[in-house]
C-alpha cells in the first residue's frame, strides 16, 4: 500500500483522479498475481501507459467497446481473476448498463468497474461526457458496493480497499488535475463507513466525491456566520453508512447532501430514502446538478453555475437554514 | 430430449416456454454433450473442463435436457423446469454444480463472456476449448461484433461459436427483419467459418472433431429447422414461445414415435 503523505497527497493531486489511478494500479500489479486491467481505448487517459509498459500479460485493451469491454470482465474474473475496468463514467456505466447489471450484479463477478471523469470533469466535450446520473444507476442494481472517494488520497485508499473487497464494485473518480486536497495524512479508511472530516451540531452537511472539499469550504463559511456544520465524507455510497445518519438525526436541525451528480437518485437519494423511514427526522436539502442538461462549459464555469462552489453552497445553505 | 423437451414444454402449463428454438439445437447439444465436451458431472470446478455458454438463453430446454443426459441434471431435477423459486427457468440461472457456466437469457452477452474465459483460460495455462452457442437472430446484437473482433484480435482458437441458423426469430424470418450474410460478417471479422447441417448427427461430429485449424476461433453456421421434429412446429413462429396443450403434445409425441 502506498502511503498517504503529505508530499504524495500534493503530487497526487497535481496528477489528479485519473492518473492518481494508473500511479495505484502499478502497485497492484505488483501486488496482486491475479489482476487484469482493462480498457476500452482510454489507456493513456486513464494513467493506464506505465501499467500496459510493466505488466502487459496484466493488460487488456478492447477498443471503443465498453459492452465488450464488461463482458471480457465478467469471463476472466468468472475464471478467478481480480478484474479492474475503466472508462468515461457516463460510458460505461450507461453503455454497458445491462452488462454491468448481469455480470456484477446478476452473476455477482469480482470486477471493479472504475468511472473516469465523473460529473463535469469533462469540461468542454460537453454533455455527452459529463457522468451525472452514474451513482444513481449503479447503485440501482442489487449487490453492487459503490465507492465515491473524496480526494487523491482517498482515491488510493478506495482503489486498495476495492481489490481487497471480494464482490463487484463501482469506484467513482470526480475531479480533474489539480485537484482539491483533503487528505494530507493517513487514515482509516473502511467501506461503508463514513467519515466526519468536521465536527458541527446545528447542520449536517453529507458529502461525496469531490464536494466534500467544496464542503468544508462552504461549512468554514457558515462558522463565522453562526451556523455549525458538520462535514460527513460519505465516500461509499452503497451500502449506506445509516448508523451514522441515524446518529446525526438527534443532534442536527438540518441534513443537507452535496454532490456532483444528479440531484435524483445518487447520494441524495440514498440519504432521502433512509430519512423517510425515521420519524421526525430533520429536513434535507439537496444540492447537486438541477434535472435538466447544462450549456457546455469549463470545469469551474459549470461548477459556479451550478451552485457547487464552497460559497455558493454556504449561500444555499443560510437561505434555507433562516428560512 | 426431443421428447424431454416436449414433455417439460407441456407441464409447464400456461406459463408456457420456449419450445421452437429448443428443437432446432437437440442434434447440436447431444453432439456437444455426448461427444465432444471434455466435462466431468461428479467435479464441475475441474479447471481443465470445456467451457459451453448458452448464448442464446431461450433455448434452455435443448441445454437442460443435454445436462440431464450427461449427468449434471437427475431426471427428478429436469422435472422441476419452471416451477416457481426452482433452479430451472424459463432461461438459465448460473449454478455451477448443475454445470450451467452462466446465466443468459437476454441475447448477446455470451461471446463477450467467452472471450473473457478464453483470456483467463490462455494467461492460467489451461487448455480449454470454449463453445457458445448463439441465434441467428442474436446476431442482431451489435455487442456480438464487438465480441467478435476481440476474439479474433486476441487469436482466441481455443473459441468456436454454433450458430443455431434456423432463420427465424420472435418476430418472424431473420431475413425479412435484418436481411445480412453472417457467414461473410463472420469472416471479414477474421474468423474461420464452416456451415454445416444443424440435424445431421455425423457432419456435427466431424466438424466438431475437426478443431480449429488456424491461430484465430471458428464459427459453425448451423442450418437449422426451428421446431424441428413435429410437423406442426417447423418453421412455424407461433412455437416460439408458447403453450403446449395435451392434445398437442400427444400428437407431437406420435410424430416423433414413427420418426424413428
Amino acid at each position: 500500500m502506498i502511503s498517504i503523505t503529505s508530499l504524495n497527497a500534493r503530487i497526487w493531486s497535481k496528477l489528479g483522479p485519473q492518473g492518481t489511478y494508473g500511479i495505484t494500479m502499478m502497485e497492484l500489479g505488483k501486488e496482486y498475481d491475479d489482476i487484469m486491467v482493462l480498457t476500452a481505448d482510454l489507456c493513456t487517459t486513464s494513467g493506464l501507459d506505465r501499467f500496459r509498459e510493466a505488466f502487459p500479460e496484466k493488460f487488456c485493451n478492447v477498443g471503443i467497446a465498453e459492452q465488450n469491454l464488461i463482458g471480457i470482465a465478467g469471463g476472466l474474473a468468472k475464471e478467478g481473476k481480480t478484474v479492474f475496468a475503466s472508462s468515461f463514467a457516463t460510458f460505461i456505466a450507461m453503455r454497458a448498463y445491462e452488462q454491468v447489471r448481469l455480470n456484477l450484479g446478476y452473476m455477482g463477478f469480482n470486477v471493479k468497474v472504475v468511472g473516469l471523469a465523473a460529473g463535469f470533469a469533462m469540461g468542454m466535450f460537453g454533455n455527452t461526457h459529463y457522468g451525472i446520473e452514474d451513482i444513481a444507476l449503479m447503485r440501482a442494481i442489487p449487490g453492487l458496493c459503490v465507492l465515491s472517494p473524496a480526494d487523491c488520497s482517498e482515491v488510493v485508499k478506495a482503489i486498495f480497499a476495492a481489490a481487497q473487497y471480494s464482490g463487484p464494485v463501482y469506484l467513482r473518480l470526480t475531479g480533474r488535475m489539480n485537484c482539491p486536497v483533503v487528505y494530507k495524512n493517513d487514515y482509516l479508511f473502511e467501506i461503508g463507513k463514513a467519515i466526519s472530516v468536521k465536527e458541527g451540531h446545528n447542520i449536517a452537511i453529507i458529502s461525496t466525491g469531490s464536494m466534500v472539499y467544496q464542503s468544508l469550504q462552504a461549512a468554514k463559511e457558515l462558522e463565522h456566520e453562526g451556523i455549525s456544520a458538520s462535514v460527513i465524507n460519505m465516500h461509499t455510497i452503497k451500502p449506506l453508512d445509516t448508523h451514522t445518519i441515524d446518529e446525526l438525526c438527534g443532534k442536527v436541525s438540518l441534513f443537507v447532501t452535496i454532490e456532483e451528480h444528479s440531484i435524483i437518485g445518487g447520494l441524495a437519494g440514498a440519504v432521502a430514502e433512509h430519512l423517510c423511514s425515521i420519524t421526525s427526522s430533520p429536513r434535507l436539502i439537496r444540492i447537486g446538478i438541477p434535472d435538466a442538461f447544462q450549456r457546455v462549459g469549463d470545469y469551474e464555469y459549470l461548477l459556479e453555475q451550478n451552485g457547487l462552489t464552497g460559497s455558493k453552497i454556504a449561500e444555499r445553505i443560510r437561505s434555507e437554514y433562516f428560512v | 430430449m426431443r421428447k424431454k423437451t416436449l414433455y417439460l414444454a407441456n407441464r409447464a402449463g400456461s406459463k408456457g416456454a420456449h419450445v421452437g428454438s429448443a428443437l432446432s439445437i437437440i442434434e447440436i447439444m447431444a453432439v456437444l454433450y455426448g461427444e465432444i465436451l471434455k466435462i466431468d458431472p461428479k467435479n464441475p470446478l475441474w479447471s481443465e473442463r470445456d467451457r459451453f455458454i448458452l448464448s442464446k438463453g431461450h433455448g434452455s430446454l435443448g441445454y437442460y435436457t443435454a445436462l440431464c443426459e450427461a449427468g449434471f441434471l437427475s431426471e427428478e431435477e429436469l422435472g422441476t423446469f419452471e416451477e416457481n423459486g426452482g433452479i430451472l427457468p424459463g432461461q438459465p440461472v448460473m449454478n455451477m454444480e448443475k454445470g450451467i457456466e452462466f446465466s443468459s437469457g437476454s441475447l448477446g452477452h455470451g461471446l463477450s463472456l467467452g472471450v473473457g474465459v478464453a483470456l483467463a483460460c490462455k494467461k492460467n495455462h489451461i487448455k480449454s476449448n470454449i463453445y457458445v452457442l448463439m441465434g441467428d437472430g442474436e446476431c442482431n446484437e451489435g455487442a456480438v461484433w464487438e465480441a467478435a473482433m476481440a476474439a479474433k484480435q486476441f487469436h482466441l482458437s481455443s473459441i468456436t461459436v454454433i450458430i443455431d441458423a434456423n432463420e427465424m426469430q420472435s418476430d418472424g424470418s431473420c431475413a425479412a427483419i435484418m436481411c445480412v450474410n453472417y457467414g461473410s460478417l463472420w469472416e471479414s471479422s477474421g474468423w474461420q467459418v464452416c456451415h454445416v447441417n444443424g440435424h445431421d448427427i455425423c457432419s456435427l461430429y466431424k466438424v466438431f472433431k475437426k478443431g480449429a485449424q488456424e491461430e484465430r476461433p471458428r464459427v459453425i453456421i448451423a442450418k437449422t429447422i426451428k421446431g424441428k421434429g413435429v410437423s406442426f412446429m417447423e418453421h412455424n413462429n407461433a412455437w416460439h414461445h408458447n403453450r403446449l396443450s395435451d392434445k398437442e403434445y400427444h400428437r407431437a409425441i406420435e410424430e416423433l414415435d414413427l420418426s424413428r
